[in-house]
């Protein structure tokens, strides 16, 4: 009973969307707004034979290898600059400058000093999300309690268990929250660069469609991104509740208090 | 895209600190991800020394990258070059046009997505089955990328400004809609039947438990719905061709105006960092009555 | 053993080799942006081993500036700490410290058994020995129920005997503690105090015990090292002459306990009206 309960909670407004959108589009033809049926079925066509390896595939392969690497590359950068006084104080202003430069406008800088390659798409992704990962890092490193440090120093935990026993969790829930922002600034990217510079992948495919008034096609475009978001989101979310469960456990004895 | 805690109140390493024998006994529970750095205005001046040495350092970096010819000049400018140009910019018309654009953006969409997300977020958090009856469709629509849209925006309204407006509203919807979620569920029960038993009718309930409470969460909202809002003007400029600075340098790189087109990113930049000081300075302003500013929750 | 400029007086002292742990001529100076603050000025006291000495002192003597001098979390501006006859730099394996702030440090994305053990395991130690030194230690500070918490779902006394228990496990010859029961509620601190002194005989471990509650250094010590206040010299190293087997309830109703409890108030009280023990004072101790 209470399953079936949660579920119609669930589905209940999705349904009611569909419904009204599936009368709305019943009488007349739309130009723009294409019926549930049609676009279902332009949904299939499209993306379910040969583009998936032409278009589909590629862009997601380019997207996890630049959102990886940024992650990786600003947790261990941002470990390093946290750990170091005069090298955080140094470096700050400049990486919040550079974070504060909205992201897509490295794409025609990077197109210039790189030429339009995959090479190019992936390092997009990676200038362009790294800095919420880095600068997240510093921030968490910096904040570890002086305390905990402490004791872990008495205990001798130096060097890299002292990394990972205490810095990476201690910094875990800003690193997660960095992590989150670059996953949705490296979908941003993925399309952007491929709708700028590109002959093949998802965003050029849509803007394609676009162009030649193929709108059931570009619908379903916009869907598929729409699922590629979605279902990163559940990734992240099920990683996230899985590595910070102390977190979110210690989070809740507080708020109770 | 939300930015950082602030970056400018440091504590490290007060030398009294660990002086604590004293006074009321500290708060056994605090952990780094709730806790919130202390302004300490006094050695700020000292404290950014470093960082000019930092941004000098830098820019010495870029100056030399093309003069040593580790990259080519025609790709990369020195920064001297990048810097004149931008100067030069800041004397034409043209480039405060373009900002103003840009701006102008930014702030319609970002004065839509508030309102839209205000009185949708509240009515829609007042209420425990409003809230799961939209949850799923929420958890599903916010997820998808603004950038989607573009297609659509280019089809309905071509490179006008509306087409930006749709991508920055669509964008900074949810980053303030999610956090008035998030702020009505979090006023307190007792708070709220305190009020009732003295009375207070439900508009006054909302305004003197539900906004109060709301506040913080609604202004951590609106922060980090402003710098996404820039993003995704540009963006939009960059991609659509809708007037404003993303247009600008995409017309910049395509016409080889090198040193024109770095000089527009550093705006960009400068303006981003703009939006962010002053955010920060307004969040401090309207909540500076609240003991300690919230961090963002993970959302 | 004092220098000449400033004839501060000196806790008990030790010939050579007898010494746990030494203090000799520490000083200590911040040194800050608004200028120099001298937060210790002379201290030299010895622990023979398997001693258990309170520090106790006004608000702000420099408590805690000494003892993480003490734990070589903090370099000394002059003078040296001698752990065993062996100057202390950094650390030493052969120390442990528990903190005031139970709930800030234990790893809270661990469980109770896991931070008993880390310091083991970052030592090397195999796995069968940690895990009896870890059921030991939980064991003898009455956690054995609950490994697999996190210290942030017990309350305040238990987290706190997690730290406790972690510092037993790891087996060391001196065992600093700094306000361990500040922050814990007055039922609670009286069943610590007796766990304290219960694993400090269990143990033979040599335990330095910071705090600013007098009956509680009175209680727990065999001695009773006075702190003036800032800059912190030595007003008075008070030999503790109580039974050895101490109750909370008999002990406390002795009238030699009310005596010595009288005269470590007194003490307190003269630190810090200012007065400032001389020389001479202390030679006639």
């Amino acid at each position: 009973m209470r399953f079936l309960k949660t579920l119609g909670y669930v589905l209940a407004l999705p349904l009611i969307l569909v419904a009204i959108w599936w009368v709305s589009t019943l009488g007349e033809t739309n130009f723009f707004v294409p019926t549930p049926a049609l676009l279902a079925e332009a949904f299939a066509e499209t993306w379910l034979g040969d583009r998936i390896l032409s278009d589909v595939l590629p862009s997601i392969g380019r997207l996890v290898v630049g959102v990886s690497s940024a992650i990786i590359f600003g947790i261990v950068t941002g470990l390093l600059i946290g750990s170091v006084k005069w090298l955080r104080d140094l470096t700050e202003p400049v990486l919040e400058f550079f974070r504060a430069i909205p992201p897509p406008v490295l794409v025609p800088v990077l197109m210039l000093l790189m030429g339009i390659s995959d090479s190019m798409k992936v390092v997009v992704i990676i200038s362009g999300c790294i800095w919420p990962v880095l600068l997240n890092t510093i921030e968490g490193v910096r904040a570890i309690d002086g305390v905990l440090s402490d004791s872990a120093h008495t205990y001798g935990i130096q060097g890299w268990a002292r990394v990972k026993y205490l810095v990476l969790p201690s910094a875990g829930p800003q690193i997660m929250a960095g992590i989150r922002q670059c996953l949705s600034i490296g979908l941003i990217l993925m399309v952007i660069s491929e709708m700028f510079a590109s002959s093949s992948g998802l965003g050029f495919a849509i803007v394609q469609f676009q162009r030649s008034f193929a709108i059931p096609e570009m619908w379903s475009g916009i869907v598929i991104l729409g699922l590629i978001g979605v279902a990163m989101s559940f990734i992240f979310q099920w990683t996230e509740r899985r590595v910070l469960r102390w977190y979110h456990g210690l989070r809740e004895v507080e708020n109770a208090i | 895209m939300q930015p950082l805690t602030p970056i400018f109140d440091r504590h490290s390493d007060r030398p009294l600190a660990d002086e604590k024998s004293s006074g009321p006994l500290p708060l056994p529970r605090s952990f780094p991800g709730g806790e919130k750095p202390r302004p300490g205005k006094m050695r700020r001046s000292k404290k950014q020394l470093p960082g000019l040495a930092g941004i000098i350092g830098f820019l010495l970096l870029w100056e030399l990258i093309p003069r040593v010819g580790v990259v080519e000049p025609r790709f990369l400018p020195p920064a001297s070059e990048v810097i004149a140009a931008l100067i030069t910019d800041f004397s034409l018309t043209a480039f405060w046009v373009a900002v103003g654009e840009t701006m102008l953006a930014w702030a319609i969409g970002l004065m839509m997505a508030i309102v839209l997300a205000v009185v949708l977020g509240f009515i829609t958090g007042s209420s425990m089955v409003l809230r799961k009856f939209t949850n799923s469709t929420v958890e599903f629509l916010r997820p998808i990328p603004s950038v989607a849209l573009i297609p659509l925006a280019v089809l309905l309204f071509g490179v006008k400004i509306e087409s930006t407006l749709m991508l920055v509203v669509y964008a900074s919807f949810w980053q303030v809609f999610i956090q008035v979620l998030y702020g009505v569920a979090d006023v307190d029960n007792v708070a709220m039947q305190t009020a009732k038993s003295y009375g207070l009718g439900t508009m006054a309930r909302v305004r003197h438990v539900v906004f109060p409470t709301a506040l913080p969460y609604l202004m951590t909202g609106i922060r980090l719905a402003a710098s996404v809002a820039l993003i995704l003007a540009i963006t939009a400029e960059l991609v659509i061709g809708s007037p404003g600075l993303g247009r600008e340098i995409a017309l910049a790189q395509s016409g080889g105006a090198i040193s024109g087109m770095y000089a527009l990113v550093l705006a960009t930049g400068l303006i981003g960092v703009v939006i962010n000081l002053v955010m920060r300075f307004i969040e401090r302003k309207t909540l500076s009555w609240h003991s300690s500013i919230r961090s963002e929750a993970i959302v | 053993m004092q220098s000449e400029t400033t004839p501060a007086p000196a806790g008990k002292t030790l010939p050579g080799n007898e010494a746990m742990l030494s203090v000799r001529n520490m000083k200590k100076v911040y040194k800050t942006d608004g200028g120099d603050i001298e937060a210790v000025r002379n201290l030299t006291f010895d622990l023979k081993a398997g001693e258990l000495a309170c520090l106790v002192g006004p608000s702000g003597s420099g408590k805690t500036t000494l003892l993480k001098c003490i734990a070589g979390l903090m370099a000394p501006t002059e003078g040296e700490v001698l752990l065993d006859g062996v100057k202390v730099s950094g650390p030493p394996k052969k120390m442990a410290v528990v903190f005031q702030e139970y709930g800030r440090s234990l790893f809270p994305w661990m469980r109770v058994r896991e931070n008993v053990e880390l310091p083991l395991k970052n030592q090397g130690v195999p796995k069968a020995e940690r895990d009896r030194l870890v059921d030991d230690a939980l064991e003898a500070v009455g956690l054995a129920h609950v490994p697999q918490s996190y210290p942030w779902q017990l309350s305040g006394g238990m987290q706190q005997r997690v730290a406790i228990a972690r510092a037993v496990a790891y087996q060391p010859e001196v065992l600093l503690m700094d306000e361990p029961f500040a922050a814990v509620d007055a039922q609670t601190r009286a069943d610590l105090e007796d766990l304290i002194r219960t694993v400090w005989r269990k143990l033979g471990v040599t335990v330095l015990f910071v705090t600013h509650d007098i009956d509680e250094s009175v209680y727990l010590g065999e001695r009773v090292i006075i702190l003036s206040s800032s800059p912190t010299v030595i007003q008075e190293d008070l030999t503790i002459d109580l039974p050895d087997e101490r109750d909370q309830l008999n002990t406390r109703s002795l009238p030699r306990f009310t005596e010595l409890r009288h005269h470590v108030y007194e003490q307190i009280q003269l630190a810090k009206a200012g007065h400032r023990p001389t020389a001479a004072a202390q030679a006639g101790h």
